[in-house]
């Protein structure tokens, strides 16, 4: 018997929500990143990951093991935290390049940068 | 007070981070604030300026409103995913926000909201003009997003950090 086993229904259930609701949402963001087409289309995807895929998956991890520790076990949110974080970091870093590339090989569809419009677009 | 604790709230939030990732006790909490006062004086070497809160409300409001509409907007990606980007009907847009917000505390903070929310991406920000280029994943005609960034997050940002 897993220390897992002595979770009861009332919990148990909310627990496997989450988790199925986390896991779902990060692999449809997962799909998303191999399936879009542009590259700032699939920035969009593994958000999905990030935010409630990953918050979810927390949540279920607290409930459960506060449960089975009989105590209050949050250290998830420390996990969560660095999450938030960091992912503007990667998107912005990533963004820039791409538009920059972009803008250096005069792709269509890509707005110009602000600087290079010059003095018209501040009047 | 603020030669010893330069940073106060990245000391705070250190020893919040040391407790969860130990057990809670009289040790620890000890040892943990040694260290986080440690670290906020080191990091005051680094970055003089502390960030300057004028109002925690704005931020509690705005944390509310943030959570829904991360809710709100997994749901409308995730949605989007299963059906094909509404069987190809879906257009992604680039966005110009003009910002009033400076503060460079405010503004990551912005970024991470707009990051953790599905739907739109955070491309480019020009400190001179102060314009916000974003990726909208869900382009809808009638959503005026200029306002709906600038009133539903810059201006609570504004109220906490600079009014």
């Amino acid at each position: 018997m897993t220390p897992l086993d002595s979770l009861p229904l009332w919990l148990a259930a909310p627990v496997a929500a989450l988790l199925v609701i986390g896991s779902t949402l990060t692999v449809l963001g997962a799909f998303g990143l191999a399936h879009l087409r542009s590259f700032y289309d699939r920035i969009h995807a593994p958000t999905l990951g990030t935010s409630w895929g990953t918050a979810a998956i927390l949540l279920a991890s607290i409930l459960a093991y506060s449960w089975v520790q009989e105590r209050l076990v949050v250290h998830e949110i420390v996990v969560g935290i660095c999450v938030m974080v960091t992912t503007p970091v990667t998107t912005m870093l990533i963004g820039r390049a791409a538009l920059h590339r972009d803008r250096k090989e005069g792709a269509a569809g890509v707005p110009p940068s602000r600087r290079a419009r010059g003095g018209a677009a501040k009047g | 007070m603020s030669r010893f604790l330069p940073h106060p709230l990245l000391s705070l939030g250190l020893v919040f981070v040391w407790l969860l990732l130990t057990r809670f006790s009289l040790g620890h909490l000890i040892l943990g604030t040694v260290i986080a006062g440690f670290a906020g004086w080191a990091f005051a070497r680094i970055e003089p300026d502390r960030p300057r809160i004028r109002a925690y409300l704005p931020l509690v409001r705005l944390a509310l409103v943030v959570g829904l509409d991360i809710i709100r907007s997994n749901w409308a990606v995730a949605l989007l995913m299963l059906t094909n980007g509404r069987h190809g009907a879906r257009n992604s847009a680039f966005v110009e926000i003009p910002l009033r917000l400076r503060d460079p505390v405010g503004l990551s903070l912005l970024a991470m909201i707009v990051t953790a929310t599905p739907g739109t991406a955070w491309l480019e920000y020009d400190a001179e003009t102060g314009v916000l280029l974003l990726h909208v994943f869900d382009m809808i005609e009638t959503d005026d997003w200029p306002a709906l960034i600038c009133g539903r997050y810059e201006a609570r940002l504004l109220e906490a950090f600079e009014e």
